[in-house]
């Protein structure tokens, strides 16, 4: 062999390898914006919608997404850019995202922290240090943070937190003990009803919801529906729609109808409701049943009028699109035009779809989101 | 060679390591009429590339000097100079590492320790981190299974193979025993020393006893920033402390049978430092290990045609998991986790002639594992694994074949078991001269292999995944060897090796978070076509005194993702996730009389940290530069060896995972005696 032509065959390799890539300079991940997604209504009375994706556990990605109604357009991840001093941004698992007046509260789970933004413009107006929290809910100048733990560390405080915020001085104000794991809250007259899950404690879920008075800010009662708890919406007439996720093998997921009148069990839905939410007098749901044999869940999109109390045949997606999401996961409806949200987080570790389906359940358009799209907020006038 | 000006080159690395290239392919007097001289190249190089030129599979291999002036502290350290290789590093020296050869993933290589294979049959991962390089002589590496025959039949149901090699005792005549003390501090609060003693016993027998320390707070700084914040912290929570005690006996007997049995105790406990999040810097969860085992083989010849292998081991793992971060109602999460395993192995050997040789192995092993996890389900696993194999060894032409059956059968005492699983893989491995130069060699293989569900994967959750099929993964292989010494006083030996290599991994086990966070479906929805390319190239050079070697490894590879339900997702046909298209290594060493010198350079070129080849998603490459320096004192018979060590000299920061950020700059400083 000729030890020159290989020479300079290696030396080409190695010459072509130089030409690979050495560091970029750093810079801030910039927001993206998706033009013309919808026709634009400039004067629309709900303005937008913000999305909280929440990103997986440890790797730091939870992001802000916003739906501009007045402009039609759709813009994706725009923390980073709005808040770039924040070292490592919004942070991981966003979990719940709420609008209060003038602010926006985005709880990240995984960062220990309630971020309060400005609604406008998603500027960081005040950092609020919560241990372990999960949901948001307002009412009368506060906020009300659910936290798994209270502590941690402490073997004797295996129970959960409601933190109270004061929306103006923008700190924690007050706490109080509830149940163990603690998830979605509602409010209905003066009092504050917190779905317990119990999720650290397997063989033993808590069944519980908790009942907080609001101006003694006291615990009064624990109401006893169904193991392991998770989400808690209001409707108009006064009743609690609460999911129990079972234990995943023997006790399905149901759905319980709970009067605030009486604190009793009304009515039982024999749906595996993953989530829900309340619009007027219906309910939109979604659920999906999980075969241990095949390994294949099986989803299913259902609504309820809640005012009858009953399931109803009407679907909100009607024109197939349903086959095409994998894991639905976020929820929302537009009170004025009564377009349905959905989110696919798709297969958790890649971007989501969020779906926009006109009143009749037909796709008005999708769009890209970023990791697993979770929890909507809507921006009012 | 130019080491002292790297500062110079500091924003341009691959230039610099292009440009000494320079230096060494173009100026190098390629002069094959000069007398020959082969002092600079002893007979252990000699071998070993004698033995990476005719495998079949590609082999790269560190042994003796090389390896022990490597900057390196575990096994981990020193595969990253391998190509075709991937480290997972969680960073640090408590940080889990694992290896990934060919973007396989880390499930489809056995690790073998002195033979037999080290396996976990919880979740099928060895921490490579955890093995120290003190007791290690050599550190093979096959991109494909071993290149022999004559194995036990776990040897043919890897998709790559790391081959960890003890020190096994050699004396001289007259000699009786041998210490070797070692202590290393430096950076991270480290403070590790070793001692190992060999002692002969009799003509027939020696034992060789080895004990290693190893206590670190595995603080180091680390940086994050995006051009408007830039934050410095210390990594928190990283402390460990590691116990090993290791005694072998080796026999090797009047009628040449071999004879080796090992104990091996190993104790740890240390810190989990978590990922850096925003807001969230500092954890409490802690981990604590101890492992054992007892393996035992030993080699007969019966006559000039038979040859008998047997081998055994019993191993016992225990993991104990706390997390204070997680309050039940019984406390603190503490989860504990006990692995029990029984291996047997015999492998015989019938030899026709010089040119075919017929193997069958067979090896059973069984596998339990108890957690204190509520509703667990306690699985039991029986494998029996069997291997007929042939060789032919012509003059130009080596061809290998196997086949591999694999049974399997679990047991739970809880809930339901995956059902039997019974698979037939073959293999055809070929190696081939094609001119009368014995310089030039091409090779090829095809190797099929079923990589069974692992008990995590089966039975984590509280419910057996009894629908998971084992995933299934072909290999093809296309490449060459070159080999040249030339007769010249100055460039003695330049060595080549080439592959070209297509993966497939078909039914790839990906869990998949069901609607809420609590469900995971694990589900054989994973399809992975993996293109790459292998180059390795190692020089000796020699000036007077001053010996010189230059190592280059440069990694291609092209993995994509072909998952069929991601059609039409921006993840879909896309490289996988911490998978870079091109990396490479670059190590040179120099020794003049008592001192030697070792410069060593790692790239790795841009990655994306998920699926979706997106912005949010990018990884920045890396390449550090390390530094060493080896100082080697006689006194008599005696050797004192003194070593600096200066990593990452640069300091660039860096992650290998995102959010698990590796060390700046640091330094270790080693003392070693040896009787």
């Amino acid at each position: 062999m000729n030890t020159k032509i290989i020479s300079r065959i290696l030396l080409f390799i190695f010459l072509s390898t130089a030409s690979i890539g050495c560091r970029k300079d750093t810079q801030v991940a910039p927001e993206e914006l998706i033009n013309t997604l919808f026709p634009a209504e400039p004067n629309a009375s709900v303005r937008g919608l913000y999305l909280v994706n929440e990103g997986n556990m440890s790797m730091n990605k939870a992001s802000l997404d916003y739906v501009d109604f007045t402009a039609g357009s759709y813009r994706r991840n725009i923390y980073n850019q709005a808040n770039p001093e924040v070292t490592k941004g919004l942070g991981d698992v966003g979990n719940d995202v709420g609008v209060y007046g003038s602010k926006l509260y985005v709880v990240v789970n995984g960062s220990n922290k309630v971020e309060v933004l400005n609604v406008k413009t998603g500027k960081r107006i005040q950092q609020i240090d919560i241990l372990n929290c999960r949901y948001i809910t307002f009412s009368n100048g506060k906020a009300y943070v659910s936290a798994y733990l209270g502590q941690i560390g402490d073997r004797k405080a295996p129970n959960g937190i409601v933190a109270e915020i004061d929306t103006t001085l923008l700190r924690e104000a007050k706490r109080i003990e509830v149940g163990r794991q603690p998830e979605e809250m509602a409010v209905v007259g003066n009092n504050l009803y917190i779905a317990n899950s119990g999720g650290y404690t397997p063989g033993n879920y808590e069944n519980t919801i908790s009942i907080v008075n609001l101006t003694t800010f006291k615990e009064t009662k624990r109401i006893p529906i169904a193991i392991n708890l998770h989400r808690l919406k209001a409707d108009q007439y006064g009743d609690l729609y609460v999911t129990s996720r079972g234990d995943y093998l023997n006790i399905p997921s149901k759905l319980y109808v709970i009067s605030t009148q009486t604190d009793q069990i009304k009515k039982v839905f024999d749906v595996a409701a993953s989530n829900i939410v309340i619009d007027d007098d219906l309910a939109y749901l979604y659920s999906s049943a999980f075969n241990t044999i095949t390994g294949e869940s099986i989803v299913s999109y259902d609504m309820i009028n809640v005012k009858e109390e009953r399931l109803i045949s009407r679907k909100f997606i009607t024109d197939g699109t349903d086959k095409l999401i994998k894991i639905p996961y976020g929820l929302a409806v537009h009170p004025t035009t009564k377009d349905v949200f959905v989110t696919d987080a798709t297969d958790h570790v890649t971007p989501g779809v969020l779906y926009c389906f006109d009143s009749t359940g037909k796709k008005r358009w999708s769009v890209e989101t970023g990791d697993i799209p979770a929890q909507f907020a809507f921006v009012y006038k | 060679m130019t080491i002292n000006k790297t500062a110079f080159w500091r924003f341009h690395p691959v230039t610099y390591y292009s440009a000494i290239l320079l230096v060494v392919f173009c100026y190098a007097p390629f002069d094959v009429n000069a007398q020959i001289d082969s002092l600079a190249l002893d007979e252990v190089k000699i071998q070993s590339i004698s033995r990476r030129q005719t495998s079949s599979t590609p082999l790269q291999l560190l042994s003796g000097e090389e390896l022990k002036n490597l900057n390196s502290l575990s096994v981990a350290d020193a595969i990253r100079f391998f190509s075709g290789v991937q480290i997972k590093d969680y960073g640090g020296i408590g940080g889990l590492k694992t290896i990934n050869v060919r973007s396989m993933g880390s499930n489809y290589t056995g690790v073998f320790y002195e033979g037999v294979q080290l396996s976990n049959a919880q979740n099928g991962q060895v921490d490579l981190g955890k093995f120290s390089l003190d007791n290690i002589s050599e550190i093979e590496i096959y991109s494909g299974q071993k290149s022999a025959i004559f194995q036990a039949a776990k040897g043919f149901s890897v998709g790559s193979s790391l081959y960890l090699k003890t020190m096994n005792p050699q004396f001289k005549y007259n000699e009786r025993y041998h210490v070797n003390a070692t202590i290393k501090t430096g950076s991270f609060g480290l403070f590790n020393p070793s001692v190992s003693i060999q002692n002969k016993l009799s003509n027939e027998f020696s034992g060789s006893a080895n004990a290693e320390y190893t206590k670190a707070t595995g603080k180091y700084k680390f940086r994050y920033t995006n051009g408007v914040f830039d934050t410095i912290a210390v990594r928190n929570n990283s402390d460990v402390e590691r116990m090993r005690f290791e005694y072998a006996l080796h026999g090797l007997l009047r009628d040449s049978s071999i004879f080796n049995t090992r104990v091996y105790l190993y104790n740890d406990q240390m810190g989990l430092p978590g990922a850096i999040v925003s807001n969230k810097f500092d954890y409490l969860q802690r981990t604590w290990n101890k492992n054992a085992f007892l393996q035992t083989s030993f080699q007969k010849a019966f006559g000039e045609k038979y040859t008998l292998l047997a081998a055994g081991k019993y191993g016992y793992d225990y993991n104990r998991y706390l997390d204070p971060e997680n309050v039940s109602l019984n406390g603190l999460l503490d989860r504990k986790f006990k692995l029990q395993e029984v291996y047997l192995s015999l492998a015989n050997q019938y030899r026709f002639n010089k040119i075919w040789e017929l193997v069958l192995s067979t090896d059973y092993q069984f596998n339990t594992l108890d957690a204190n996890i509520y509703r667990f389900s306690y699985p039991s696993r029986n494998t029996f694994l069997t291997a007929l194999a042939i060789h032919a060894n012509f003059n130009k032409v080596d061809i290998q074949a196997n086949v591999l059956g694999t049974y399997l059968n679990d047991r739970v005492e809880d809930g339901t078991p995956a059902g039997d699983k019974q698979k037939l893989t073959p293999t055809l491995m070929l190696s081939w001269q094609p001119f009368t130069g014995k310089e030039f060699r091409l090779r090829s293989f095809y190797k099929s292999i079923y990589r069974m569900p692992t008990f995590n994967d089966l039975y984590y959750t509280d419910f057996g995944r009894t629908y998971l099929k084992p995933e299934y993964a072909k290999q093809y292989d296309l490449g060459l060897t070159y080999v040249k010494r030339f007769k010249n006083v100055k460039f003695q030996q330049l060595s080549v090796q080439a592959d070209g290599y297509y993966n497939q991994v078909k039914d790839k086990i990906v869990a998949l978070p069901g609607n809420n966070a609590q469900r995971w479906s694990i589900e054989n929805i994973g399809y992975v076509n993996i293109k790459g390319f292998d180059l390795n190239l190692q020089s000796f050079l020699r000036l007077n005194e001053l010996a010189l070697n230059v190592g280059l490894t440069y990694t291609y590879q092209d993995a994509i993702d072909v998952t069929p339900i991601s059609q039409g997702q921006v993840s879909y046909k896309r490289q996988l996730p911490y998978t870079p298209t091109h990396s490479g290594s670059f190590l040179g060493g120099a020794a003049y009389r008592t001192l030697s010198m070792n410069y060593s350079f790692i790239y790795t070129g841009e990655r994306y940290n998920q699926k979706a080849n997106i912005p949010v998603n990018y990884v920045e490459p890396w390449y550090t530069h390390d530094l060493a320096l080896h100082y080697l004192l006689k006194l008599g018979s005696n050797e004192l060896r003194l070593s600096l060590e200066i990593n990452n000299l640069l300091n660039q920061y860096y992650d290998v995972v995102a959010n698990f950020p590796m060390p700046g700059r640091s330094y270790r400083f080693t003392l070693n005696y040896k009787i």
